[in-house]
């Protein structure tokens, strides 16, 4: 009983040094190749790096009714993704609760294509009724790698100059040498940076021609251990680490609408974005939250303040600890005058590099949500649960210009250069 | 009093290199409207990054970072400015039968790689780190702050002294031991309590001579070793990184930040002389007679600078002129640095590139880098140099076109004075010894070359305007550390004449881009000026 490989195996795997897979969606998914995950995590912060990110679900969903079918599902109002157009967005119960989060591609008026954490497809065709829709699941029918980092544009477009034109979230077919791919400005490092979508059968082709692009540009693989420390970074919510599904919760206290989870942008201001005329799973119990003001809680970026936690660690004889590998549990966040009131609790805590702060995305009372708003965050020191002061920001904590800018990179800070 | 209103200030720093830089942005931080007056068309001082070959960036003098104060990284906003330190992901040292040791961010490798040289050196490596790291939170506090003026009766630097005492009496008797050890002794006799490969040795005593006219086995060499192994990267003590391009990208980011907390940073203004009146400093005036005036005066040169040429022996004490004669600098470092058409070849590892991450050490045994030292100590660069290289473009692809690399190399020995000749007609033939040492490990490096730039000590004298070309704006010395740099008495940033102040590496704690002195000079200034009010 082996677990499956995604299209690009045969080639990553020779490139990977350690050895090292989790498990993910049914797949081997390596967790680094190189024997430094933070140096897999710099190729993306200062050069380019790719991962595979095959094994997500990969829905195919087509038909005349299929805007239709998708904006009573979504949340997010889709009959705004047009083609050419990717759109990232969350799905919810009746509830208003979120079930899942995911990207939603749309090739043509009646051609989408829905990537997703965890299996939909029983969600998704009992969701059809009437309409004239086709489900299809083609989850392994693709490759799928995300090449992300400062350098991404430059190495994919000697592959396909189309890329240069690309905007954030902007989808197009093209070709990498003979090969059929859609490339779409996605990604999940907050960076600048590009999917690939490749037919099974080409996958490895297309990878080797952007291994080859990448040559001299700094291009490495990055596993799930250097995702991990830019996603936090990108303020990104991963299901099962931030939240879980609302299908698989027990009770509400274990479900959180999207205005708890961070997502309140994609509502818009009163719900002003989620367009009129579009019942949609969710929709009413939404609208009573935001109407109401019933939101538990708020979903934020922590700093932790630096000099609190060094002198902590300081007093007592110990190094102070700067580790970016995420803290694997939740820390418990306090506030009121003796630090004793539950103000929420840090899902995704660790050191980052870039930042050269200790970051996290924390869930905290309303209350507490205000930008620069302070809490105390708990921690362990010599076997004992102490507490730092962090202050509260908006997410993302790290938002380079290059992510969404169309210029080009912008060169090193040297002291001189040559006449041109 | 001050000639035009336009050129008056509250405080003018003399320098701006990364101290300059740093003692302005807190000056600035701290509500002074403060001038840097740098020499060169860019700041940076010896911490520059110059495209001298199209595409390729060379790190000319500086080449990495370590040292810098965490703590300045937050106060001085540094992220917000650019502030990148990158990984080194590996450690590099060939041997002499082309054999190699290769350490990585993963102990576990390491612990094997170890163990293909000696096997007991495994847990001599563990046991050495913890040692060292038990030593230098030993030391941290006192690197950290300001040294105590010991010879003084007033209460307030007794309280100082008394501070410092506490410091090391919480002290276990071992670290404390080791302390010393570390402070007086040699490198050979601390790789010999835990290790008995030379290759192992080797990789880490290196960091004992760098900068300084000692060999490994020179009782002395162990302070320079601790001092090169206090820094951090991440929190990772002793670990090094590249600054985003280079080290020249580090001031530019300081450069950034000082303006953004008010500083007015002019280029291409070599100052002459420091004005006094009165014993008190009252402005600069430039080689063009151009004069400032502010009542504060700080130069971020280094200590022989400071006090022989922008000021005027006469005005101060003989103490001060006596020891500064006799501050020791000798430079005896330089660098090699080369645009690379290609990555070199190390046989053992052909088709690879992670062993390029970091610093790649050539000194394969403690008796060659002995030896290298003993050609300097008569007068003469190393038959076969010592070289820490660093292929920057593997880790930071800008320093260079695609493909293409810059290799910075540091070498010792390059004594400042030689005997018989001089630094002008020895540069090529010096630059030759190098490449063909580079060559022996690396066949083939000389066709890579596609540019060299040979920086004697003389060159980094004359350019970085370092005293004798010594990188630390003198040297490593017991004698010339904590309370005594760069003189007795004089060790804490003021001077005697009222208003002038020193910022430089030539002051504690010292060298390597630490931005130590800067900070604690600026601590020293605003706390002056706010007793005054």
């Amino acid at each position: 009983m082996l677990m499956r490989t995604t299209p690009f195996h045969p080639r990553l795997s020779e490139l990977n040094q350690t050895g090292l897979y989790g498990h993910w969606a049914g797949y081997l998914s390596a967790l680094r190749y190189d024997l430094s995950a933070k140096h897999e995590y710099f190729a993306v912060r200062n050069s380019a790096g790719f991962f595979d990110t095959s094994p997500l679900y990969k829905y195919r969903i087509t038909g005349p009714d299929a805007e239709a079918f998708l904006a009573g599902v979504m949340t997010r109002d889709v009959r705004r993704c047009r083609p050419g157009q990717a759109m990232y967005t969350v799905w919810c119960d009746d509830g208003g609760y979120v079930l899942e989060d995911g990207v939603v591609f749309r090739h043509a008026e009646d051609d989408w294509l829905l990537t997703a954490a965890d299996p939909n497809m029983g969600f998704l065709h009992d969701l059809v009724g009437r309409l004239r829709v086709s489900i299809e699941d083609v989850s392994a029918d693709y490759g799928m790698l995300a090449v992300q980092g400062p350098r991404s544009r430059e190495i994919l477009a000697t592959l396909a100059p189309e890329v240069n034109d690309l905007a954030f979230f902007g989808l197009i077919e093209a070709k990498i040498g003979n090969a059929p791919v859609t490339i779409s400005r996605t990604g999940y490092t907050g960076d600048l940076g590009f999917e690939v979508r490749v037919e099974a059968d080409d996958a490895l082709g297309v990878l080797d021609k952007i291994i080859q692009a990448g040559d001299g540009q700094g291009l490495r693989p990055f596993g799930e251990d250097a995702l991990m420390m830019l996603r936090i970074e990108a303020g990104l919510s991963l299901i099962n680490v931030e939240f879980t599904s609302a299908r698989y919760a027990f009770t509400d206290a274990e479900r959180f609408t999207p205005k708890e989870l961070g997502f309140g942008w994609m509502l818009g201001k009163d719900g002003a974005a989620l367009g009129e005329d579009r019942p949609f799973i969710g929709r009413r119990a939404i609208e009573r939250e935001l109407r109401d003001g019933t939101s538990r809680w708020a979903t934020v970026g922590l700093w932790v303040d630096w000099e609190a936690h060094r002198d902590l660690h300081l007093e007592r004889g110990l190094v102070v600890p700067k580790d970016e590998t995420p803290v694997a549990w939740e820390s418990m966040l306090y506030g009121g005058p003796d630090r004793d009131q539950r103000a929420g609790y840090a899902t995704s805590l660790m050191y980052s590099p870039v930042l050269q702060r200790h970051i996290a995305i924390a869930r905290v009372l309303p209350e507490h949500a205000a930008k620069g708003s302070t809490v105390h965050l708990e921690i362990t020191v010599d076997h004992e649960y102490l507490s730092v002061p962090a202050t509260t920001d908006r997410l993302p904590l790290f938002n380079p210009a290059r992510k969404t800018s169309a210029t080009a990179r912008e060169l090193a800070p040297i002291s001189v250069r040559m006449e041109q | 009093m001050a000639s035009s209103g336009g050129n008056t200030y509250d405080a003018i720093v003399v320098g701006g290199g990364h101290n300059g830089l740093t003692n302005a942005a807190y000056l600035a931080k701290g509500g002074l409207n403060v001038l840097v007056l740098e020499r060169r068309p860019f700041v940076g001082g010896a911490a520059i990054t110059e495209e001298l070959h199209p595409g390729f960036s060379f790190t000319t003098f500086s080449y990495a970072l370590s040292l810098l104060r965490p703590e300045i990284i937050h106060e001085l906003n540094l992220v917000e400015h650019g502030f990148l330190p990158l990984l080194m992901p590996t450690h590099f040292a060939p041997m002499d039968d082309g054999d190699y040791l290769l350490l990585t961010e993963d102990e576990q490798f390491n612990d094997q790689e170890i163990a293909r040289h000696s096997k007991r050196d495994v847990d001599g490596y563990h046991r050495w780190e913890h040692d060292l790291e038990k030593v230098i939170q030993l030391a941290m506090p006192l690197f950290n702050n300001a040294p105590p003026d010991i010879f003084s009766d007033d209460p307030a630097d007794q309280a100082d002294v008394a501070w410092m005492m506490k410091q090391l009496r919480g002290a276990d008797k071992k670290t404390l031991h080791d302390l010393i050890r570390f402070l007086t002794g040699s490198c050979a006799d601390l790789m010999d309590d835990y290790f008995e490969s030379d290759i192992v040795k080797s990789a880490i005593a290196s960091s004992g001579i760098i900068g300084n006219k000692v060999g490994p086995m020179s009782q002395g060499s162990g302070l320079v070793l601790l001092y090169h192994l206090m820094g951090e990267q991440d929190g990772q003590h002793g670990a090094w990184g590249f600054h985003k391009g280079g080290n020249g990208g580090f001031t530019q980011v300081l450069q950034r930040a000082a303006e953004s907390f008010g500083a007015t940073v002019r280029l291409e203004a070599p100052v002459d002389h420091v004005i006094t009146k009165d014993g008190r400093a009252t402005g600069v005036v430039l080689t063009d007679g151009t004069e400032f005036s502010a009542p504060i005066v700080v130069s971020a040169l280094d200590p022989r600078r400071t006090f022989t040429e922008l000021v005027s022996p006469r005005e101060l004490p003989s103490d001060l002129n006596e020891a500064i004669a006799r501050y020791r600098f000798q430079g005896t470092s330089a660098k090699v640095n080369f645009a690379l058409d290609d990555l070199p070849v190390y046989p053992a590892l052909k088709g690879r590139i992670d062993h390029f991450g970091g610093f790649v050490n050539i000194g394969p045994s403690l008796e060659y880098l002995e030896r290298a030292y003993d050609d300097a100590k008569y007068g003469w660069y190393s038959r076969l140099p010592y070289i820490d290289g660093a292929l920057q473009s593997v880790v930071d692809p800008d320093m260079a076109p695609p493909g293409k690399h810059v290799m910075s190399c540091f070498i010792q020995y390059a004594p400042y004075e030689l005997k018989g000749s001089d630094w002008d007609t020895e540069r090529e033939p010096f630059g030759d010894t190098v490449q063909a040492v580079l060559e022996s490990h690396f066949p083939g490096f000389g066709d890579l070359v596609l540019h060299r730039e040979v920086v004697t000590p003389l060159d980094i004298e004359r350019v970085a305007g370092l005293t004798e070309g010594n990188i630390f704006h003198g040297e490593f010395l017991a004698p010339q550390m904590y309370f005594m740099r760069p003189a007795p008495g004089y060790a804490r940033y003021n001077t005697p004449i009222e208003g002038y102040y020193q910022c430089g590496s030539g002051t504690h704690p010292g060298g390597c881009v630490t931005g130590g002195p800067a900070k604690l000079a600026a601590m020293r200034i605003l706390g002056d000026r706010a007793a005054k009010r």
